[in-house]
């Protein structure tokens, strides 16, 4: 589908060049004009005061049979056996989508002795399991997880497939998407029906945060999409669900693997916590020296919590990346989260948005952060974080 | 070695602000700028001709203005740069945009390694990456944090994980995706910048490359955007009042008793 301009309706009131995204249009003898750069998102549509701009629907040559490709499926990721949080995430949020559909909700699990996870699978809402098992699968490699996800997206055909868009989901997702030749939307935050076509309504930030867009398959199965990790809820789990297990032979040969796992070097367990932490206090910029950032550590220590960093302080070497939060970094979504001399640019906010409860520090109080922030303090973070500590030790000594 | 990096001339989307008034993107005075992450991928690849010699050569789509973007990466010290830039190509989506550079890829003939960002920052989607080494039929790694050693048939790298690293051995040829910590990318100098304006960046047309039209540009991207708008803004909550620090934290204890948290 493009998107035109008919320049006998255009009254060159230019406000369909202010409200595109990409900078695509362009004023040409008193007439909009859209170039290269449009990417069909149709914002300049709804801004049009005389209805000059439309959709012009394209013959696409897709040899796809939709109608066959049915259900909902969640990849689970598992690392050693162990399933990361974001699949149940996924499931509760997938079941949602089958319900809604009309369909089922499968999970896949792909592993080396994985078997003792299908329970927790079901637990957590899946109607089926698709289990593929195999020495080749106790750890990740992108080309056995893309032989193997790919067969079992042409053998089941799925309709929908949600991924966590954690390193590893990044990595095979593209991988398959591309084998399929399908379309996948990456890092979402959202996910709905779209009225209209019953189409996954898939919602991202682009543009470093600045903005969301929402994103639809029409005409490619299976509708693939990364989410966010931390984004979306577990349900209770619920063990007296059960289910059908489809066992699948691995097709994958050792020869296929071209990539060999030589060492993991893990970095302590700091950053595992990050994501799954129930409290984090990050620390920016405004802690002004390298050596303060043991404040962040001391304050989050007495709370139990983890702790995370702006990307300014990852930048200035303070921390290593593995502890940044933001667009770039990691995606958290604590019950509480401490933004400590953290300015909020939008780039942190998007890594950090969904968290429950917001607590700001800093001393500027225009600082962005605290639009967002459910409790606030202006002051100095070396002044004020002591006397949190102090306040807070107290409190439990108390309790 | 033949190398080959993947750029995108991309909005610094660190400038980009919205108009609180009518809600859309301020991109006047917005600079275009190379992705950060791919400088660190032309860094990485300026430093394997260093060490085990050979060419490096970079590869981007995108409209004719992208040459901007392309000099800045001859003025780093990149050999060659080559743009992909027709009609044909605008619109694509991450499917349709990895068709285009594979075919640019393709017509390049031998090559050992391709680099490339972890991700673009005005799309965020690290897609393109995966999906030309998957049309080109190579291994791949991304997130790689350092490059160890290198030979003819193998290529030893640190990949980054949520738990730490994993030390990789690939079979070459091989596609990278770069991230940040790899390496600190260098300024262009006087001598590289003005040698880089003497040099003529090809520009390949649809019709230079061997590539299916149907999986370019609109009609090749499966995915469409339905719809864009700004972000909601959270309510703002409550400020503690107080004169000191002190005050201030004990009010805010208060607060966090109150709702359960410690």
């Amino acid at each position: 589908m493009a998107v035109k301009v008919n320049p006998e309706e255009c009254i060159g009131c230019t406000a369909c060049v202010g409200a595109c995204p990409f900078g695509a249009i362009v004023m040409e003898d008193g007439k909009a004009l859209i170039t290269d750069a449009c990417t069909a998102c149709g914002a300049c549509i709804d801004v049009c005061p005389v209805g000059a701009i439309h959709r012009e629907v394209e013959e696409k040559n897709v040899s796809m049979n939709k109608d066959e490709f049915k259900g909902v499926w969640v990849y689970v990721e598992q690392v050693d056996g162990q399933a990361r949080n974001v699949g149940y995430e996924l499931l509760n949020e997938g079941r949602k989508l089958a319900d809604a559909m009309g369909q089922e909700l499968a999970g896949v699990l792909i592993g080396d002795n994985v078997d003792q996870l299908t329970k927790e699978v079901f637990a957590r809402g899946a109607d089926k399991i698709y289990l593929v098992e195999g020495k080749e699968f106790s750890h990740y490699s992108t080309d056995a997880y893309t032989i193997t996800l790919t067969d079992l997206i042409h053998t089941y055909k799925p309709a929908v497939i949600l991924m966590g868009a954690t390193n590893d989901g990044r990595d095979l997702g593209p991988r398959v998407a591309g084998r399929v030749g399908t379309g996948l939307t990456a890092d979402c935050t959202n996910l709905g029906i779209d009225p209209a076509t019953g189409l996954v309504a898939w919602t991202r930030p682009a543009f470093g945060g600045n903005i969301m867009a929402t994103i639809l398959c029409p005409d490619h199965r299976p509708q693939m999409g990364t989410i966010r990790p931390n984004v979306f809820k577990r349900s209770a789990p619920d063990y007296t669900r059960t289910g059908e297990i489809v066992k699948v032979t691995s097709k994958v040969k050792m020869t296929d693997i071209r990539t060999k796992l030589l060492e993991i070097i893990r970095e302590g367990v700091a950053s595992a916590n990050l994501e799954e932490a129930e409290i984090i206090v990050s620390g920016g910029r405004g802690l002004s020296k390298p050596e303060s950032f043991a404040l962040i550590e001391e304050l989050a220590d007495v709370l139990g919590g983890a702790v995370g960093a702006s990307r300014a302080v990852v930048d200035a070497g303070w921390k290593p990346a593995l502890y940044q939060v933001g667009q770039t970094g990691k995606t958290v979504g604590p019950k509480v989260y401490f933004a400590c001399g953290i300015s909020g640019a939008i780039q942190h906010v998007a890594g950090m948005s969904s968290s429950d409860i917001v607590i700001a520090i800093n001393k500027d109080p225009e600082a962005p952060i605290f639009k967002i922030a459910n409790y606030g303090i202006v002051g100095d973070v070396m002044e004020v974080i002591p006397a949190l500590i102090d306040e807070i030790k107290k409190v439990k000594a108390a309790g | 070695m033949d190398i080959v990096v993947c750029v995108k001339q991309v909005p610094d989307t660190t400038e980009v602000r919205i108009d609180p008034e009518t809600n859309t993107l301020i991109r006047q005075g917005v600079p275009s700028i190379v992705n950060p992450f791919d400088k660190n991928a032309v860094e990485a690849a300026l430093q394997l001709r260093e060490k085990y010699g050979g060419k490096v050569t970079i590869l981007s789509m995108g409209p004719l203005q992208s040459k901007e973007a392309l000099k800045e990466c001859l003025a780093m010290g990149a050999d060659e740069a080559i743009l992909l830039s027709d009609r044909a190509f605008g619109g694509s989506d991450t499917l349709a945009t990895s068709h285009a550079l594979a075919a640019g890829l393709r017509k390049m003939g031998k090559v050992d390694i391709i680099l490339c960002g972890k991700q673009a920052i005005d799309g965020d989607t690290a897609q393109v990456g995966p999906e030309i080494a998957e049309h080109l039929g190579i291994t791949q790694v991304t997130y790689v944090s350092k490059i160890n050693t290198v030979d003819e048939q193998v290529i030893r790298v640190e990949r980054e994980h949520e738990e730490g690293y994993e030390v990789i051995e690939a079979q070459m040829p091989v596609l990278l995706t770069v991230v940040k910590s790899i390496n600190e990318p260098r300024y262009p100098t006087v001598k590289g910048t003005m040698k880089a304006n003497r040099k003529e960046i090809p520009v390949w047309t649809v019709d230079d490359v061997e590539v299916d039209r149907d999986a370019l540009g609109l009609k090749g991207s499966p995915t469409q955007v339905r719809r864009i708008f700004t972000p909601e803004r959270r309510v703002q909550g409550e400020m503690m009042q107080a004169d000191t620090a002190r005050e201030a934290a004990t009010l805010l204890v208060k607060r966090l008793v109150e709702i359960k948290i410690i």
